[in-house]
């Protein structure tokens, strides 16, 4: 793969130091977070609700203001350079933002124009966006009038408009239909492999499995773990399975399997990674049982992820 | 100036206007029916009885004043409800994530405004031609003090929008503060037949230098010297320039 000249320079996509927020009413939002994304990747940023994730997103796209600390994108300081780190960065936020009277087309022009980007060459990428985002047909309707996935999209085109070196995706699938999110997956990759660093935030952790490779979980407003994603589902220690079996378990199968009955013909069991998965079916198959189908219970990371942040809350108790 | 700040700049006005005329049934129609009721019952009906005033006609009188007065509370509105409603509907973001210098925000917004004060103003003066003859006296003054004036009522409109939380806040403003100074400002008598002291309570409402400053390029009269008049206009065009520039920077009504 060719990457863009600007990936070659050795420089994160975004370095964060010591980011500190508290806002006016006391709260505070971030304790002196310290963060570094590599340039090209796509990064899983974690955490559960009111963790700091959007305070820190807002930080960087100049949203909201940090009381102290340093960010970095791409080399330029964002409190000395502001305007530079700004043509750096294309954002897709939570809520949608757009002017709800405005037809699509017009936003995205409009929104490529602000990032000085003249109106002939804007009218092209937008057109360019709406196609891979499959809002071409719309592009003339009024905003409000569109579904859920395609404002979502919508949001992820006009983030495009200035071709941004990082792209943050703040929840870019929260409530579209498993089509769609996994069609913006692809467009997701598609830009990532063109070069563009991305930043994703979501709540569908299997998506984070699918997409990124390095991921940090943020709670209470710091950084609890900054890995791969691949490390991290190795201190998963346990997984659990859904066996559908060819027939009602008995007590004894249950009690050798130290299993329970999610429903009639089907019990759930948990594995230790230390043990292999075949100990358990041979127990069941010589006790006289057929395993008819076999699947995870739960995704993986979002086990590992309510088990780390409840650690949290417990230590912080 | 930088040819992406041009860009933006002309993406934001283009904006603007597009606005404006997209709800021109809110944007336009509505001063323009309202400033005939006001030709037909101040200007035909009242303004028969009250014969001359500074030497003219009384609708040729306070045709100035109502042009005025509409540009005034066009320009104001425009740049209030537009910023405002950016803020509450968050597509202010947009702007705000850009890498569009303040003052294109700023300027942006206060061209829109212009545009619509003028295109209003505009509209009054040809409704008005079919109740009087207007004459002009001095184009330069005319042209100058209607876009100076527009200038001050933007400014201050986008202040009160971003310090603005509610619609409730938008509203205020308006109806307590701007149309009692329009009202008082001159718009429809001369100052010289008020009382000596309400002449000088008068002379503290800045609508009344830009009403009169304006009436001359028509009527070649006024109430208040013209120097003055572009004295006080210009330093609130300053001082609100600066004032909406330091909120911007700080973000102030705008970041948390």
């Amino acid at each position: 793969m060719n990457l863009p000249k600007y990936l070659n320079i050795m420089t994160a996509a975004l370095k964060v130091s010591n980011l500190k927020k508290t806002y006016k009413n006391g709260t505070v939002a971030l304790k002196g977070l310290n963060l570094e994304v590599e340039a090209g990747e796509i990064f899983a940023l974690l955490g559960p609700n009111g963790a700091g994730k959007s305070t820190l997103i807002g930080i960087i796209s100049s949203l909201v203001t940090a009381s102290s600390g340093d960010v970095e994108v791409f080399g330029d300081n964002l409190t000395k350079q502001r305007n530079k780190v700004k043509s750096h960065i294309g954002l897709v936020p939570q809520e949608f933002n757009f002017n709800m009277f405005e037809k699509p087309m017009d936003i995205l022009v409009n929104q490529a124009g602000y990032y000085g980007v003249p109106r002939k060459t804007a009218i092209q990428r937008a057109e360019k966006y709406l196609k891979q985002l499959q809002l071409w047909d719309k592009r003339k309707s009024m905003s409000r009038m569109l579904s859920g996935g395609m404002k979502r999209r919508l949001m992820i085109a006009r983030a495009m408009m200035n071709e941004p070196k990082l792209l943050i995706l703040d929840e870019p699938t929260a409530g579209v239909d498993i089509e769609i999110r996994r069609s913006m997956w692809e467009f997701v990759e598609e830009i990532a492999n063109a070069g563009t660093t991305i930043i994703l935030t979501t709540h569908y952790l299997e998506e984070a499995e699918q997409l990124c490779k390095n991921v940090a979980i943020i709670n209470h407003g710091e950084i609890i773990k900054n890995t791969t994603i691949k490390q991290l589902l190795t201190t998963l220690d346990i997984e659990t399975f859904i066996l559908d079996l060819d027939k009602k378990p008995e007590a004894d199968l249950l009690k050798a399997l130290n299993a329970e009955v999610t429903d009639e013909n089907s019990i759930q069991i948990d594995v230790p990674k230390s043990k292999a998965l075949n100990e358990s079916i041979k127990t069941i198959d010589e006790m006289g049982y057929k395993v008819l189908s076999m699947r995870n219970k739960v995704n993986r990371l979002e086990e590992l992820f309510y088990k780390m942040t409840q650690e949290q809350k417990n230590e912080g108790e | 100036m930088k040819g992406n700040n041009l860009v933006a700049l002309y993406t934001l006005c283009r904006k603007e206007i597009v606005r404006i005329l997209r709800i021109w049934s809110q944007t336009i129609l509505p001063p323009a029916i309202t400033m005939t009721l006001y030709f037909v019952i101040f200007g035909n009906l009242i303004g028969s009885r009250i014969g001359q005033m500074g030497g003219f006609d009384y609708m040729a009188f306070i045709v100035p004043g109502l042009v005025m007065m509409s540009v005034i509370t066009n320009s104001y509105g425009n740049i209030v409800s537009s910023f405002f409603g950016a803020k509450f509907s968050k597509h202010i973001e947009e702007m705000m994530v850009s890498p569009m210098p303040n003052w294109v925000i700023l300027f942006g917004h206060v061209l829109g405004a212009l545009a619509r004060g003028l295109m209003v103003g505009g509209i009054v003066t040809i409704i008005s031609l079919f109740f009087t003859q207007i004459q002009v006296h001095n184009y330069w003054i005319v042209i100058s003090t209607v876009v100076l004036t527009s200038v001050v009522f933007a400014l201050g409109g986008f202040i009160n929008a971003c310090l603005a939380n509610k619609f409730d806040d938008i509203a205020i403003i308006p109806a307590f503060i701007l149309t009692p100074l329009t009202y008082l400002g001159g718009v429809f008598y001369s100052i010289s037949l008020l009382p000596d002291f309400w002449q000088t309570v008068s002379k503290f409402n800045p609508v009344l230098y830009m009403v009169n400053a304006f009436r001359y390029g028509f009527l070649g009269v006024s109430d208040v010297s013209l120097t003055v008049a572009y004295s006080i206009i210009l330093t609130f065009v300053v001082v609100l320039t600066a004032i909406c520039l330091y909120m911007l920077n700080k973000g102030i009504g705008l970041r948390s």
